[in-house]
């Protein structure tokens, strides 16, 4: 065995992960501000007015960043899931309750600005049955549900082990998300940044998109890495 | 300044959304410190 594989089963205890969640907070605590302060000035003073939308579209600085960390946090959870279920490892199982609520707050925030920058773009707050709108909604219930059986199951081990089978089967709901512009017609617009091909925008109208999408990330590692400390705390 | 603040028209959907996106935000700030200083962590 390997140094590193050690070092990785080392940090697989809450007593030694502890006081490295409280480093990784601590610097995320300090970049998601400026992150935030830097992306919002190139978003509102940098970035051009849309020749279509006009200043509705500002709403693109929150909306896209919070929806891809609503898919990716849930991504790492269903990881932590899986990693929990297949070693037994407490820590697995505490990151899945300091992600979920993280996870589910950005969820509705997509929606709520969504909704949003709906109104005044098709007219409309939220359509029934739209396949982009519909699978983000499922994505906050998978998010509620994950949290919901963990609190109603009174054994922890067996509420863990639930959670994270939810975790793991609400996965499938990914992909459906991020590609159900492209395999239904809806109201969303078409992905104006992909890993194929270059962004469809203004390069300041990019820049500021990426700026307020690192502030999120920075946001959600900081508040769960102290969140993760206060359940080792709890959970002695 | 109050040109901005208008946004073109689009002033509630714009600051509706930033308005409660950073109020949601801060609630969860608040309920964690909240938590931390009850598990003294």
């Amino acid at each position: 065995m390997t140094t590193e594989s050690i070092k990785w089963f080392w940090y697989a205890s809450p007593q030694t992960f502890f006081p490295l969640a409280g480093r990784i907070a601590r610097v995320c605590a300090v970049l998601a501000p400026i992150f935030t302060v830097a992306g919002l000035y190139v978003g509102f003073f940098v970035a051009p007015t849309d020749a279509q939308q006009g200043e509705a579209y500002r709403i693109i600085f929150i909306h896209v960043p919070a929806a891809w960390m609503s898919m990716l946090i849930y991504l790492v959870m269903a990881f932590w899931a899986a990693v929990g279920l297949a070693m037994n490892t407490r820590v697995s199982f505490m990151m899945i309750r300091a992600l979920a609520p993280t996870g589910a707050l950005f969820t509705f925030i997509a929606l709520w600005t969504g909704a949003f920058w709906g109104r005044p773009t098709w007219g409309t707050y939220w359509v029934w049955g739209d396949t982009r709108l519909m699978t983000e909604l499922i994505l906050l219930f998978l998010y509620f549900g994950v949290m919901a059986l963990q609190a109603s199951i009174d054994d922890r081990r067996r509420a863990d082990r639930a959670g994270a089978v939810l975790a793991i089967v609400g996965v499938v709901n990914i992909p459906i998300i991020y590609y159900s512009v492209k395999w239904w017609n809806t109201l969303h617009q078409g992905a104006s940044v992909s890993f194929t091909k270059a962004p469809s925008m203004a390069v300041t109208m990019f820049t500021g998109m990426i700026l307020m999408a690192l502030a999120f990330w920075m946001y959600s590692i900081a508040v769960a890495m102290v969140r993760v400390r206060c359940e080792i705390m709890e959970n002695p | 300044m109050s040109e901005f603040f208008a946004m073109g028209g689009y002033a509630f959907y714009v600051w509706g959304s930033y308005a409660v996106t950073f109020a949601l935000l801060g609630i969860e700030v608040f309920l964690l410190m909240k938590r931390k200083r009850e598990t003294k962590t």
